[in-house]
């Protein structure tokens, strides 16, 4: 029930999965809302703190789902080939986006040689500080895959809610809760 | 021979003593010995410093005739450093400087005053975030001569206080933080 199948995923998949969507959405919002503080809001800190601090979390969180990913049995594609050939894609990109969005941010955090805090319990070195105008480069790249990701994200639900409900079939309900083969 | 050394030691002479006609001088930035930093209250607690790292400029001066003095720097504004990255890449945003619609801030002297001790007033027209204002600013004339390397060199310092809401930033940086002091450290090697 822990690990994949051919029909189903397993409840560690499906577990770092929802816990995936639910960050990028919060993270994007809170990302988007944090730049409108002004000086004196209270959050004009503590946002970037959280931002930063589940950004570093869900970076590690999808190295580890795409180790778990790589090791693991995958499930039929359903579909016809189109469909299958698109979601690979898709799914592909998603990844891409998820690791150019977090690693942009990194590089803007850590431009100047800080490492980045991680709910004051660890800090994230700074590794590359020497790109000229990094953190404005790595600002704008941030911005763009961020936005990118959660216009790609929310067509990969569309897409698993026709499966459900238009086309009928096990997509969605096997990334809800493991089925027995 | 002897005559030769006489003249060449007396041409020396009467160079040295010579008094400094009109002069060109380049801001020395290659050499990093010229710096525009800023200065603004943080809360109204402490100072926070930031400078400018790329500028570029002239200046001429007599000092048979001071106030036909000249000035003209042009600041690349993304150059800001307050040494955070964070910070800088806020104050390059529209927030504040807007660096990518203003990348660049001029002055231009209109005027100078010298006030014979040793220090005057510098006017001229301050452009900053596309909005252009005239600006005074408190110069001491710190000294000239030659330098080690064969050169003439001539500095100055000189501090004005801004408002940034007078060229546009209207960011609300508390009431202790209304104004920016910016402050010129200048040496100019004559061209």
């Amino acid at each position: 029930m822990l690990k994949n199948s051919k029909r189903s995923y397993g409840w560690v998949a499906i577990i770092m999965h929802w816990l995936t969507a639910m960050m990028v959405f919060a993270l994007f919002g809170l990302g988007y809302w944090m730049l409108t503080l002004g000086y004196y809001d209270a959050w004009y800190r503590l946002g970037p703190w959280w931002h930063k601090s589940f950004g570093m979390t869900l970076l590690l969180l999808t190295i580890v789902r795409l180790i778990w990913k790589l090791t693991q049995p995958r499930p039929t594609a359903i579909g016809k080939t189109f469909e299958q050939v698109g979601a690979k894609l898709g799914h592909a990109l998603i990844y891409a986006l998820l690791f150019i969005t977090m690693i942009s941010g990194y590089l803007i955090s850590t431009a100047d040689g800080r490492g980045i805090s991680v709910f004051d319990w660890f800090e994230v070195p700074a590794l590359i500080t020497s790109i000229p105008q990094q953190e404005d480069i790595a600002g704008q790249v941030h911005w763009y895959a961020a936005l990118s990701l959660v216009i790609i994200a929310i067509g990969h639900g569309l897409a698993g809610l026709r499966h459900h409900f238009i086309h009928k079939d096990e997509t969605l309900k096997r990334m809800l809760r493991p089925l027995k083969d | 021979m002897k005559k030769l050394l006489l003249a060449t030691i007396m041409s020396a002479t009467f160079l040295a003593a010579a008094p400094v006609q009109a002069e060109d001088y380049v801001i020395d930035t290659d050499g990093a010995h010229a710096f525009v930093q800023f200065k603004v209250s943080h809360l109204g607690y402490s100072w926070l410093l930031g400078r400018f790292n790329d500028f570029e400029g002239t200046f001429s001066y007599d000092e048979a005739n001071p106030s036909a003095a000249k000035v003209n720097v042009t600041i690349d504004v993304a150059s800001l450093d307050s040494n955070h990255a964070e910070r800088d890449k806020h104050l390059r945003s529209a927030d504040f400087f807007n660096v990518g619609k203003y990348p660049q801030a001029k002055f231009e002297s209109t005027s100078y005053t010298a006030n014979g001790d040793g220090t005057g007033v510098l006017k001229g027209n301050f452009t900053l975030h596309g909005t252009t204002k005239p600006i005074s600013i408190d110069v001491t004339e710190i000294g000239a001569g030659q330098d080690p390397w064969g050169g003439f060199r001539r500095g100055f310092e000189g501090a004005v206080t801004i408002t940034p809401a007078d060229f546009g930033m209207d960011y609300d940086l508390g009431p202790a933080s209304e104004t920016v002091e910016i402050y010129l450290s200048i040496e100019g090697i004559r061209k």
